[in-house]
């Protein structure tokens, strides 16, 4: 005998009274709310976001459905409407994330690019380090967010533009990044200070970019070591115009590098901080950097390929502090899930940040346990569709492997010639959850000091 | 064996095409992989394993015959 079930709607979370629902909770504790939706209502429960309902999924069964779901059920491109500021309007591939991210993929992130990028990588870091003294400090986030402009504009764009960025770059890198108020859902031009900083980091992006093209132009590149703005220069319209204004470059490369800048960096953040935290940990990660380097082994991809400690630590980090703690679409179509009825219209979102955490799948869930990727436990593999920090399925990220690389390169570098000691309270560090972009409250300062013996070995 | 993919899945990172040559291949301007040899010779087991497990999406399965 089958019944027809009956559908209902998504249970609410409660809270959220006030003229936009729930929009001033997500602006200042969005932990908090997404925490609260799965303890209250489950697998699925909404929320409200100025206008819309979200209908938050959790959970291995719920999450699949997300991640599975196509393009004409579950739209991407219109959910991050704080992002089209960032971007600039009407950049070329502005309207098409399949676009960027086939741009993307072919430019520079298929698995044979991977060995030089990590060569060029381990080169950047060695010229930040180059500017140390024997020990000093230095501020985390600031230090990577510079470090990670140079190796993605080097990786993605090309050595010569990288080779023309100063720290200038970086900072107002910086303030595009903290321009992603959750505001934006309800209106991405409010009269606040982060947009206009926003706004005006933009401007003075393109004039930077627009100066590089200006001097390009006087002195065409040999032929050899063109980049991709050598590229996008050359291109020109019928009349014989140039094809691309500086304002369209500055978009276009923005875009690319935005996916992989802040969540690099502050993955990088955490991961200090969190082997700091955990001395055993650092410890077993640095022998077997020192092992390797032992064996005379190049930072190169197939090296970094052998770093099961480094890896897991990384991992682990990268499940306690997800960058991204919500990933969201829009219901082109009604939708049901068990019993309950996304209607059309609704926003709909997985979080990384509540998924990661279900103690079910991840004993322990707030400790850092990196043991939990080791075979057999291997608890990423074990559940594909709640261990999300690249979240997973169709959209699942593309430079999830060009991410780990760089870390390992980075950490090899580091690690090998210099010790780290955390230079504030450990229970100082935490993060800024102010924005959609999720950044490390500052300061976040730790002390470096060069290895009597680097490598171990006296 | 036998190869199958998950088309829902496949992104065309072609970390299978690494692991497993002319076994997998990413045609140019493809976005997901073109399986050159469905039921590959048992001594290419080790390859295909490999695919299987660094493919980052798990689109990757291999299905036992008898
Ligand atoms: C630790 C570093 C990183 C983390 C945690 C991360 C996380 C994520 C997550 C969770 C998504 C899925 C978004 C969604 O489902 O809505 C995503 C998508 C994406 N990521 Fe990453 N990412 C990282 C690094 C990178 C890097 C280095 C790049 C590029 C070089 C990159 C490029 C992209 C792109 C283009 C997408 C969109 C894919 C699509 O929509 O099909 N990411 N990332
Ligand atoms: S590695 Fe996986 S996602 Fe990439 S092309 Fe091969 S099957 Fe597709």
């Amino acid at each position: 005998m089958t019944t027809a079930v009956e559908l209902h709607g998504p249970p609410r979370v409660s809270g959220g009274g006030d003229e936009h629902g729930h929009l001033e909770e997500l602006r200042t504790d969005p932990i908090a709310l997404l925490e609260r939706v799965r303890a209250e209502c489950g697998d699925i429960g909404s929320f409200r976001l100025g206008q819309r309902d979200v209908v938050l999924l959790s959970g291995a069964e719920a999450n699949e459905l997300f991640f599975r779901a196509p393009e004409e059920l579950l739209d991407q491109a219109e959910a991050y409407p704080f992002m089209t500021p960032v971007f600039g309007e009407g950049v070329v591939f502005d309207a098409s994330p399949e676009r960027r991210r086939e741009m993307l993929h072919n430019q520079a992130l298929r698995d044979k690019h991977m060995r030089g990028h990590a060569a060029t990588i381990a080169a950047e870091v060695a010229r930040m380090v180059a500017a140390w003294g024997d020990e000093g400090e230095i501020d985390l986030l600031d230090w990577f967010a510079e470090l990670t402009i140079y190796t993605s504009s080097a990786c993605l764009i090309g050595a010569r533009f990288r080779d023309e960025l100063d720290g200038r770059f970086a900072s107002l890198y910086h303030d595009l990044e903290r321009g992603t108020d959750a505001l934006a859902y309800v209106d991405p031009y409010a009269p606040i200070d982060s947009f206009r900083r926003r706004d005006a980091a933009r401007a003075q992006l393109v004039e930077l970019v627009q100066g590089i093209m200006d001097r390009r132009a006087a002195e065409p590149p040999a032929s050899d070591g063109r980049d991709l703005l050598d590229v996008l220069m050359s291109i020109k319209d019928e009349d014989g115009s140039d094809r691309f204004s500086a304002d369209e470059v500055t978009g276009m490369f923005i875009s690319m590098m935005f996916a992989g800048h802040h969540t690099t960096s502050t993955t990088a953040s955490w991961t200090v901080i969190e082997l700091l935290r955990n001395p055993g940990e650092l410890d077993r990660v640095v022998a077997e950097l020192d092992d390797l380097a032992a064996s005379g082994a190049e930072v190169s991809y197939q090296a970094l390929r052998e770093m099961p400690r480094l890896e897991a630590a990384l991992k682990e980090t990268l499940r306690l502090h997800p960058p991204l703690i919500l990933l969201l679409r829009v219901a082109k179509e009604d939708v049901a899930f068990r019993d309950v009825l996304i209607s059309s219209g609704s926003m709909v979102g997985a979080s990384p940040w509540v998924s990661n955490r279900i103690p079910e799948d991840f004993p322990e869930p707030r400790a850092f346990v990196p043991d939990r990727y080791v075979a057999p436990r291997e608890e990423d593999r074990e559940n594909p569709w709640t261990w999300i920090p690249f979240g997973a399925g169709r959209h699942r990220c593309i430079g999830a492997a060009f991410a780990l690389m760089q870390l390992k390169a980075i950490f090899s570098v580091l690690l090998r010639d210099w010790e780290l000691e955390l230079a504030q309270p450990a229970d100082s560090y935490q993060a800024d959850l102010s924005k959609m972009v999720i950044q490390l409250r500052q300061p976040v300062r730790v002390r470096y000091r060069r290895r009597e013996h680097p490598g171990g070995r006296a | 064996m036998r190869i199958a993919v998950d088309r829902d899945l496949c992104q065309g990172h072609a970390v299978c095409e690494s692991e497993a040559e002319g076994i997998f291949v990413l045609e140019k301007k493809a976005t997901t992989v073109t399986v050159l040899d469905r039921s590959p010779p048992e001594d290419r087991r080790a390859e295909v394993e490999a695919a299987v497990r660094y493919c980052p999406t798990h689109a990757l399965t291999i299905i036992e015959e008898d």
